[in-house]
């Protein structure tokens, strides 16, 4: 019988031991924060140009003369993403289904989706946007809307939903055909089939691509000032030239981060809840 | 003669298949099967892996198209070219080996959404019968769980609660328990069993032989795509009259009780 061996080493000192590495990681972290970031503001800051950028980007008295114009064009940069994301989301889920599923009536239309997506993507947007802006209202159509703002929607949403229907082709082709099989089993028509148990799916497995286009498209929405609206880039961009100071550009660069940012983080929240929910399955995503 | 005078033990067919074949790619899967599954009879289909076991049951369900043979259900035939298969899935249920719930549905979605979509039946009816199905199996707390949370055996009761909730004339099941750990495989089964003891219809595949000879009034052995011999499980398990028959038996008996 043999007396129980000592422990080498105690639950006392495994927690000693964490407690300095956590301690060391912190030191370390925030003092190469400040050694990188004083190092780069001291290098700004103390630059020859600096007083003149100051004056030109950041000027207070330009900043509260322009704010309430650039926020006014920003307000129409935002109604129109809102508008033009809808029918992105709609167009695009549209072009995709018609892509993935074979329906012998829709065969031209099917035609016509391929020719359009690979146009549309192969297009830089901001050519897109001047040749329909301008060729368009140069064709005289009645009843075609002439309005730069409804043309330079028309040509953001073609461009987008060119791209969006691939993310969405992607999301539906990656469900297993086992799930259609299992809801035609239960008696759905393909329809319902389609409608709740494959779209659904396919959807939450894109949100991520999603959200980038999305955010693109918010950002992209400026181009439409190559047609004249007063939009928030547009705005500022005429307060730039009139005055020979940039602070308004720069305003309207924080009102884009102000949507764009907190937009990246509410989907985040959004994704992390449904992996909770669903157990972790999320995390395999797309395939 | 009707249902209703049958003698019991000689009940109206249920499902009827005469002639089935079909191939996939060239590959000739099911090569002329003739089967009768009588009201509360329940047929084993038994077979190695690539017998033509899963693709008869997948056939039966209409969710693969045949080449050539009839299939009937309740004496209407369901493969007549161009016809709708719809009615017909709404009157069979399938539980497939991988379970494929549906992950974004809670269970009590997942239990009720071919009785609401598919039938038509007011939501809250759905509800309380899929509710019901669920207690029966023990799942009753689990309803408004999503299905990646619960471990396989439960997972496969929903998916058995979700073909019945509609009363189906018949019960397709394919090898529900090949997917699940050993220790999960009795529950299911477990309620496979009661579902016969009720005279629930059911074509069973399955490598559960003890399971086999215990539930099924008739067992068929399928090789290459053919009936080689159907029977009695006493039949079939104790006195095979064919060498193939034999031979499975042998290879997957060997070393396991019955």
């Amino acid at each position: 019988m043999s007396a129980v061996p000592q422990p080498l080493t105690t639950r006392e000192d495994r927690a000693r031991a964490r407690r300095a590495r956590n301690l060391r990681h912190l030191v370390i972290s925030a003092a190469s924060t400040v050694v990188v970031l004083g190092g780069l503001a001291t290098w700004i800051f103390t630059s020859s140009g600096w007083p003149n950028v100051r004056r030109d980007f950041f000027s207070s008295h330009w900043f509260t003369q322009s704010f309430g114009s650039v926020l006014s064009g920003f307000w129409l940069d935002v109604r129109l993403f809102l508008i033009v994301e809808v029918a992105v989301l709609a167009l695009g889920l549209l072009i995709a289904l018609i892509r993935t599923f074979d329906v012998a009536a829709l065969f031209p239309v099917k035609l016509v989706c391929i020719v359009f997506v690979d146009v549309m993507r192969g297009i830089p947007t901001i050519l897109l946007v001047y040749i329909i802006g301008f060729a368009v209202p140069a064709l005289y159509l009645s009843g075609v809307p002439t309005s730069p703002v409804v043309l330079g929607g028309i040509a953001l949403a073609m461009n987008y939903s060119a791209y969006v229907s691939e993310v969405f082709r992607a999301g539906l082709e990656s469900i297993h055909p086992s799930q259609g099989g299992a809801a035609l089993a239960l008696g759905l028509t393909p329809t319902q089939a389609l409608r709740h148990v494959i779209v659904p799916q396919a959807v939450r497995r894109v949100i991520p691509p999603l959200l980038n286009d999305f955010i693109a498209l918010q950002k992209d929405v400026a181009l439409i000032s190559i047609l004249g609206p007063q939009e928030a880039f547009r705005v500022a961009q005429i307060f730039a030239d009139q005055y020979f100071n940039y602070t308004p550009l720069l305003s309207a660069a924080a009102l884009y981060l102000c949507v764009t940012i907190p937009l990246t983080r509410v989907v985040d929240r959004m994704q992390a809840r449904t992996r909770r929910e669903r157990g972790g399955a999320m995390a395999l995503g797309p395939r | 003669m009707s249902a209703h005078q049958a003698p019991p033990g000689a009940n109206a067919p249920v499902l009827e298949l005469r002639g089935v074949t079909k191939s996939y790619e060239g590959q000739q899967v099911l090569k002329g099967i003739d089967l009768m599954v009588s009201e509360h009879q329940a047929v084993a289909l038994i077979g190695a892996s690539g017998s033509g076991k899963s693709t008869l049951l997948r056939c039966i369900d209409l969710l693969e198209e045949i080449d050539d043979g009839d299939i009937l259900l309740d004496g209407q035939p369901m493969t007549v070219p161009g016809i709708n298969p719809v009615p017909f899935r709404r009157r069979l249920g399938l539980v497939f080996q991988s379970f494929n719930l549906f992950p974004h549905m809670r269970v009590i979605e997942n239990v009720t959404l071919g009785a609401v979509r598919g039938q038509r039946m007011p939501a809250a009816q759905a509800r309380e019968g899929a509710q019901a199905l669920l207690e029966r199996f023990g799942l009753g707390d689990r309803a408004r769980e999503y299905p990646d949370r619960l471990s396989g055996g439960q997972q496969q009761r929903v998916a058995i609660a979700r073909a019945l909730l509609t009363k189906p004339r018949a019960l397709l099941l394919d090898e529900v328990t090949s997917a699940l750990d050993p220790e999960l495989v009795g529950e299911v089964l477990g309620v496979i069993r009661e579902l016969k003891e009720e005279g629930m219809t059911m074509v069973i595949a399955t490598h559960e032989m003890s399971f086999a000879r215990d539930v099924a009034d008739q067992v068929c052995f399928l090789e290459g795509g053919c009936i080689v011999e159907q029977g009695t499980p006493e039949q079939i398990f104790t006195a095979p009259s064919q060498p193939q028959t034999q031979r499975f038996l042998a290879r997957v008996l060997a070393g396991a009780t019955i």
